[in-house]
């Protein structure tokens, strides 16, 4: 009897392009990918995130070009590198002078450095489906010792019904260096599409990283990142993650902080409406002393909108005097949102000070009535509050031009002032 | 410029409350309520600012010829009612500063009256915080977060300021102000004050009435206005308490 394999994973990738010359990560990817389903609820990871409707579709890895006007940060002054669909657009692209920059194509980066970073991280279907199929990306070196002049935006598009957007991407923030990257997603006539993103890192000794990213693609969407980043000691990493996209959005972020002094800090903040559902996923692995982390992240969700938030710290058992700080608090605006939050924290060193919360709530009608017993309607009201609740986890992002930006997009989306 | 006829009112428990209260507010005259703890002062200021969670079940308030009771909260505020609160609540991340320009512009909206200029705002700031000796880093914090108690209440008068109501209903004000506290208040309240609007002062001390100085004394017990005098009244209670009233009605 012969024995028919329905493998769905391969099936999802059959019709892709095989490059011609496969890099290591490449054929590694592949080959896990043979052995790989999609996650069903049945796992942990994914308990509250169910993906079977959109892993069925069979998306297409096309080529297109935008109109990147629409999604330029006016005043940022920023390296703007520009990718469609998950190519990488040159001709809507721009590198400015920056001798502490250098940006070149992802396929370049050593194997050798790489395969020795991620070594024994953990890969899921959906970051394999990047490296072995991703069709663009950069690979960033920030120069030892020297401060990038401008920050580096990756802006994504994507553009086009059932298409997938599998761009990767490395930043190397080498031994004191100092840089900005701002990642922003959007989306035009993007029925049914997926982002499937990576975007990994090295945080060099006495480097200091910020990342902020900004998703508001369409809500017809699905949007997947797989993101991680290896600390070296006395190192900075700051990442602000601010999503309102997408139907679904998982964001998984991972950390491993290898290095005695360091200091990670991640901050997020979701607005869901409507259907969407809006997955956080952290960790943060703390395997050295004298390490401090903190989290925040917040969620507004309205509509039917479905938020979660799942946030582990690991505390190794040799990583002694750390200090971790983890909070998720969330806003149900309307009866029919909900949210998962759970933090955990996985402690086996013994001298650590941690701390995590996490709380679901409505406004606080008192606070409502109040506005209006001012004269503020109770629309503004609630708007107001909105405002005042995300605006903390805003603050965070300190470059002014995409403060802005994002304080433009909050007005226009949901009328909301800061 | 308010006139509340037979007003009753229930918590939406079913239990009533205000039990039939008349009270006539002309302007330019300042009105104080007193009456034990329990009595229904802030359920009435409650039921007249528009909060949810009361009904009424009989009588009618109008207020310059519009029917209050039928008007939603803010529009009570538009219409230029204003409250300062027993317990101000905090709201973090809401900066006070802010909230009050929301509030102006849509209060001159209502109105049809323009948009209040940058320039306009901050010297309204300016004038309303010295008024109330506000200190000027507490006027653009978060609504009432990290307030002292005082503070809270120096918070309402400058927004009251800040709003120049027809009718200001002042709940408590003076409880919980020190004595120099007290003063400056009273002070910012009286300044505050004139032949076009009037004040509602609800307390239970009669050491507010010494800084400001009502035309008229209710008594209010168990959800009915039982006395109205002067302010010798007020000087009466201070003294006997209040139970003599209830003997005298009782009769
Ligand atoms: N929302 C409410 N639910 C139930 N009882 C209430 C509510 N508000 C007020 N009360 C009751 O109404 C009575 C009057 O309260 P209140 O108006 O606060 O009195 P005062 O301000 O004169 O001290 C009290 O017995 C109080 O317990
Ligand atoms: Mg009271």
């Amino acid at each position: 009897m012969e024995l028919v394999v329905d493998n769905k994973v391969l099936e999802f990738v059959a019709d892709f392009k095989k490059p011609e010359e496969g890099s290591e990560v490449r054929k590694q990817a592949m080959a896990a990918l043979n052995g790989m389903d999609f996650p069903t609820t049945r796992i942990e990871e994914w308990k509250y995130t169910r993906v079977a409707k959109y892993v069925k579709r069979k998306y297409k890895q096309v080529q297109a070009t935008a109109n990147v006007e629409n999604y330029k940060i006016a005043d940022l002054n920023a390296h703007q590198l520009v990718f469609v669909n998950g190519y990488y657009d040159e001709s809507l692209s721009t590198i400015l002078e920056d001798d502490a920059v250098e940006i070149q194509n992802i396929d370049t980066l050593d194997e050798a450095y790489y395969s020795d970073l991620v070594d024994g991280t953990e890969e899921n279907v959906f970051s394999l489906i990047n490296k072995a199929y991703q069709t663009g990306g950069v690979s960033i070196q920030i120069k030892k010792n020297k401060k990038a002049n401008h920050p580096i935006h990756l802006l994504h598009i994507v553009n086009g019904e059932e298409v997938i957007a599998n761009a990767r991407h490395f930043v190397h923030a080498e031994n004191g260096s100092k840089a900005e990257i701002v990642a922003t997603f959007h989306s035009e006539n993007s029925e049914n599409s997926f982002s499937n993103i990576v975007f990994e890192g090295h945080v060099e000794t006495n480097a200091s990283l910020t990342i902020n990213k900004m998703q508001t693609e369409a809500k017809n969407m699905l949007h997947i990142s797989n993101e991680l980043f290896v600390q070296d000691e006395s190192s900075n990493f700051l990442i602000n993650t601010i999503t309102t996209g997408s139907l679904l959005t998982r964001n998984g972020l991972n950390v491993i902080v290898e290095g005695e002094n360091c200091h990670t800090e991640m901050n997020g903040a979701y607005l869901g409406t409507e259907k969407q559902h809006l997955d956080n996923h952290t960790l943060i692995d703390q395997l050295y002393s004298n390490c401090t982390s903190s989290e925040s992240y917040q969620g507004v969700m309205d509509g039917k909108s479905v938020g979660v938030f799942n946030g582990k710290v690991i505390v190794r058992q040799d990583a002694q005097k750390i200090e971790a700080y983890q909070s998720n608090r969330n806003i149900l605006l309307s009866k029919k949102a909900s949210v998962n939050s759970k933090p955990e924290l996985e402690i086996y060193a013994d001298d650590v000070r941690c701390s995590h919360g996490s709380t679901i709530g409505e406004l606080d009608p008192e606070a409502i009535y109040y506005l209006r017993s001012r004269g503020i309607s109770e629309e503004s009201a609630k708007q107001l509050l909105v405002a005042g609740f995300i605006g903390g986890v805003l603050d965070k992002v300190e470059n002014e031009a995409l403060r802005a930006n994002i304080d433009d997009l909050f007005l226009k989306d949901f009328g909301w002032k800061f | 410029m308010l006139s509340i006829k037979n007003l009753h009112a229930s918590v939406e428990e079913g239990q009533e409350i205000l039990k039939g209260l008349n009270l006539e507010v002309k302007a330019g005259e300042v009105h104080a309520i007193m009456g034990p703890n329990g009595s229904g002062k802030s359920t009435l200021a409650s039921v007249l600012a528009g909060k949810d969670g009361y009904e009424v079940t009989e009588g009618s308030v109008d207020f310059d010829g519009t029917d209050l009771l039928d008007l939603k909260a803010e529009d009570r505020a538009k219409e230029g009612m204003f409250l300062a609160f027993q317990y101000p609540v905090e709201i973090p991340g809401v900066s006070n500063i802010n909230f009050l320009r929301t509030a102006i512009n849509e209060i001159r909206e209502y109105r049809k009256e323009d948009k209040i200029s940058a320039k306009d705002f901050l010297a309204k700031v300016k004038d309303a915080s010295n008024l109330v000796e506000l200190d000027n880093k507490l006027a653009s914090r978060a609504v009432n977060v990290g307030f002292s108690g005082g503070e809270k209440k120096r918070n309402e008068i400058f927004q009251m300021a800040m709003l120049e109501p027809k009718l200001a209903i002042l709940d408590e004000t003076d409880s919980g102000l020190d004595i120099d506290a007290l003063r400056i208040v009273s002070e910012g309240v009286n300044k505050l004050k004139s032949e076009k609007n009037a004040i509602i002062l609800i307390t239970h001390y009669q050491r507010l009435l010494d800084y400001i100085k009502p035309d008229f004394v209710h008594v209010l017990s168990e959800g009915q206005i039982i006395k109205t005098g002067t302010k010798e009244l007020a000087l009466e209670l201070e003294d006997k308490g209040y139970d003599w009233i209830n003997e005298e009605t009782a009769q």
